[in-house]
C-alpha cells in the first residue's frame, strides 16, 4: 500500500514538473501546446549528450555523489539541457507558433501538433530507438520499512532526489511568480491580456519569459523521467495525456493545481499498475481526465480569467 | 515477343501499384471528408482520428473474419454489415466522447480525442481475446473473392467499389453541408452566440455533425482493412492521425474537393518519399531515414499553416465571414 503510494508521488513529481510549465503556457498563450511532451524529451536528451561530452572529459571522471547513481555531471548536464530546451522551445516560437498567434487558438494547436511530431522524430533520427540510460550501474533500493509493515516500503537514492529537488523546484516557481516583477507580469497577462498591456506590461517579452520557463522546467522534468525510468524517442509522447490531465484536474493557470494534479496522476497510474496490471497504465490518466471533465470541468483550482 | 512480355509486366506492375495507391487514396479520402465535417464545417478539433479509424476496422474485422482458435469471434458476417456496424461503433464511440467533452471550451475536445486514441491503442494491444494483441486480426475476408480470385481483377473490382463509395460520400456530404443544416453549423462556427439568439442550439448540432464524422472515420478503417486482410495495433498509431490532418490541411479545410485532393496529394508525397528513401538508403540506415519521412511531414503542416493557412483550395470566402 505504501508502496504504491511512493511509487505514485515519483511519477507525480516528474509529471507535476512538466504540468507547471504547461499549465502557464496555456494560460499566458491560451492554448494547449501538444509539443510540451517532446520539451521533456529533447531535455532529457540534451542532458545525455551534455553528459557524455562531460565525460570525455577528466573533469567528468568524478566519481558519483553517494548514495546516488550520478555526480556533479549530470547536475551540470541538468543546466546545460535546460539552457538548450529553452533555447528550442525560443526558437520553435519564432519559426512557428509567433506567426500564427493572429490565427487563432486552434491553429496554434494543429501547429503544436505539427512541431511534435518532427521533434519526436528527430530525436528517434538522432538517437535511435533503443533505450538510453544516464548510469549503466544498477542501484540497489533502500528498505524504508519491512514487507510486513503494510507490504513494506523501498525507495533508491536517486528517486528521494528527485522528490526533494521536485519540491525544491515548486516552491521556486512559487516565489518566482508571487514575487518577482516578471513573474507577476506573467500572472497579470495570463489573466486580463487587455489590462496587463495598458499597465504598461511589454507582452511578448512575458510570452518569452513563459515559454523559457515552461522549458527549464520541461527539461528538468525530462532529466528526472530518465533518471528514474529511461530515455526513449516516446518519453514525450508517453507523458502528454498524463500532463494534459493534471493541468486540467489542477484548473488551467494554477501552479499549486497543476502540482496536486500531478500527484493526483501519479497516484493513478501507480494504483493502476498494481491493480490492473501494468499495461493499462497509460489508461489511468485519461480515466482521471473523463472524470474531471464529467464532474468539475473548470479543474480544481481554477484561475479566474477576465 | 520477349520484349513485348517485358512490356506488358511494366504495366501491369504499374496498374497493380497504381491499384493498390488508389484504393489506400480513396480509403483515406472517406476519413478526410469526415474529418473535414468536424473541423472545416463545425471547427471540431479531433486528434484522435486514428482511434476512430481503429474501432471501425477492428469491429468489421471481427464482424466478418471467419473462425480463429485464440480469439472470440467467427462471426462471418457479410462484409457490407461489417462495414455498416463499423460505422455504428466509431458513431458510437464518437457520441460518448462528444457527450463529455462537446460542452466545454474546445481545446478539451482535441485532449479527450487524444486520450481516446491512446486508450483504444492499448485496448487493442491487450484485449487479446478479442484483437488478438499485437498480431492483430488475419484473413479478414475481401468481398467477392469467390467469383473474382485475389489477383489483380479483385484489386481493380474494389478500387471500382471504393471509388463509388467515395463518390457517393462526397455527393451526400455536399447535399448535407449545402442544406439549411450545413449552414447552422458554419453559423456556429463562426459565431454561436449569433446562431444560439437564432434557436439553434449550438451543443446538438455539434454533436450530429461529430458523430456523422466519425462513422465516416470508421467506414474508412474497414475499406482500408479488408482490402490489406490483415490489420494490427501499429495501423493506428498517431502518425495515422497526423497523415490524416496533413490530408486536410494541404488540401483546404472546409471544401469537400480540397479534402479529397489532399488525401491523394499527400498520399502520394508519402508513398514517394518513402519509396525514395528505400531506393537510396542502404538497409542499416532505414529506420532512421523512416524517422525522418516522419519529420517531413510535420514540417509539411507546420508550411502550409504559416504560408497558405487555407490550403490548396480551402473555404470559399463569403464577404460576410471573416475569420
Amino acid at each position: 500500500m505504501l508502496q504504491i503510494v511512493a511509487d505514485g508521488l515519483i511519477i507525480g513529481a516528474i509529471v507535476s514538473l512538466g504540468a507547471i510549465g504547461l499549465t502557464l503556457t496555456f494560460s499566458v498563450l491560451r492554448f494547449s501546446n501538444f509539443g510540451h511532451g517532446e520539451f521533456l524529451a529533447w531535455g532529457a536528451y540534451f542532458a545525455f549528450t551534455a553528459l557524455s561530452f562531460f565525460g570525455a572529459t577528466a573533469a567528468g571522471k568524478a566519481m558519483p555523489i553517494a548514495p546516488f547513481s550520478f555526480g556533479l555531471p549530470l547536475l551540470a548536464a541538468t543546466a546545460v539541457a535546460a539552457g538548450l530546451t529553452a533555447l528550442l522551445v525560443l526558437l520553435l516560437d519564432a519559426a512557428l507558433f509567433r506567426r500564427l498567434r493572429q490565427q487563432g487558438a486552434i491553429t496554434l494547436v494543429i501547429a503544436s501538433f505539427g512541431a511534435a511530431l518532427a521533434l519526436r522524430n528527430l530525436l528517434l533520427f538522432f538517437y535511435g530507438g533503443v533505450p538510453l540510460y544516464y548510469s549503466q550501474d544498477l542501484q540497489i533500493a533502500l528498505v524504508l520499512l519491512p514487507r510486513s509493515v503494510s507490504g513494506g516500503l523501498r525507495i533508491t537514492p536517486d528517486q528521494m532526489f528527485v522528490l526533494g529537488l521536485t519540491l525544491f523546484t515548486v516552491v521556486g516557481v512559487h516565489l518566482f511568480l508571487s514575487r518577482s516583477t516578471l513573474g507577476r507580469a506573467m500572472r497579470a497577462t495570463s489573466m486580463n491580456p487587455q489590462l496587463a498591456r495598458v499597465a504598461g506590461i511589454d507582452p511578448e517579452r512575458v510570452l518569452r519569459a513563459t515559454w523559457v520557463v515552461g522549458g527549464v522546467l520541461a527539461a528538468v522534468a525530462g532529466v528526472f523521467a530518465g533518471l528514474t525510468v529511461q530515455l526513449r524517442p516516446t518519453l514525450g509522447l508517453d507523458l502528454l495525456l498524463p500532463l494534459f490531465a493534471a493541468v486540467i484536474l489542477g484548473g488551467i493557470g494554477s501552479v499549486w493545481g497543476a502540482v496536486l494534479g500531478g500527484l493526483i496522476v501519479g497516484l493513478a497510474e501507480s494504483a493502476a499498475v498494481h491493480i490492473v496490471g501494468a499495461e493499462y497504465r497509460a489508461a489511468a490518466a485519461f480515466v482521471v481526465l473523463i472524470a474531471i471533465l464529467l464532474v468539475r470541468p473548470t479543474g480544481l483550482f481554477a484561475e479566474k480569467t477576465g | 515477343m520477349s520484349e513485348l512480355g517485358a512490356w506488358q509486366g511494366w504495366l501491369l506492375g504499374w496498374i497493380s501499384y497504381g491499384s493498390f495507391f488508389l484504393v489506400f487514396a480513396c480509403s483515406y479520402a472517406v476519413i478526410v471528408l469526415g474529418l473535414n465535417l468536424q473541423w472545416g464545417y463545425t471547427g471540431l478539433f479531433n486528434v484522435g482520428v486514428a482511434g476512430f479509424v481503429a474501432v471501425g476496422a477492428y469491429t468489421s474485422a471481427i464482424l466478418t473474419t471467419p473462425e480463429a482458435a485464440d480469439r472470440v469471434g467467427g462471426f462471418g458476417w457479410p462484409v457490407a454489415a461489417g462495414w455498416a456496424a463499423a460505422m455504428l461503433t466509431s458513431g458510437a464511440v464518437g457520441l460518448l466522447v462528444g457527450a463529455v467533452a462537446l460542452r466545454l471550451r474546445h481545446d478539451y475536445l482535441a485532449i479527450t480525442t487524444f486520450g481516446v486514441a491512446v486508450s483504444i491503442q492499448l485496448l487493442a494491444t491487450n484485449l487479446q481475446k478479442l484483437t488478438g494483441g499485437t498480431f492483430g486480426v488475419q484473413f479478414i475476408p475481401k468481398p467477392l473473392q469467390g467469383w473474382l480470385g485475389t489477383g489483380l481483377v479483385w484489386n481493380l473490382a474494389y478500387l471500382a467499389l471504393v471509388a463509388l463509395l467515395l463518390f457517393g460520400v462526397y455527393s451526400a456530404l455536399q447535399t448535407l453541408t449545402a442544406s439549411p443544416w450545413g449552414r447552422v453549423l458554419r453559423a456556429i462556427r463562426e459565431d454561436e452566440a449569433a446562431a444560439e439568439s437564432l434557436g439553434k442550439r449550438a451543443y446538438f448540432y455539434r454533436l450530429q455533425s461529430f458523430v456523422i464524422g466519425s462513422m465516416l472515420m470508421g467506414l474508412g478503417g474497414a475499406m482500408s482493412a479488408h482490402f490489406v486482410g490483415y490489420i494490427a495495433p501499429e495501423d493506428f498509431l498517431p502518425i495515422l492521425t497526423f497523415q490524416l490532418w496533413a490530408m486536410l490541411i494541404v488540401g483546404g479545410a472546409g471544401n469537400h474537393r480540397g479534402a479529397v485532393l489532399g488525401a491523394f496529394l499527400v498520399w502520394g508525397f508519402w508513398t514517394t518519399a518513402g519509396g525514395l528513401l528505400r531506393g537510396f538508403v542502404p538497409q542499416a540506415e532505414q529506420a532512421r531515414a523512416a524517422a525522418l519521412q516522419v519529420v517531413l511531414i510535420g514540417m509539411l503542416i507546420a508550411l502550409v499553416l504559416v504560408l497558405r493557412p487555407r490550403g490548396l483550395i480551402g473555404e470559399k470566402v463569403s464577404a460576410a465571414v471573416g475569420k
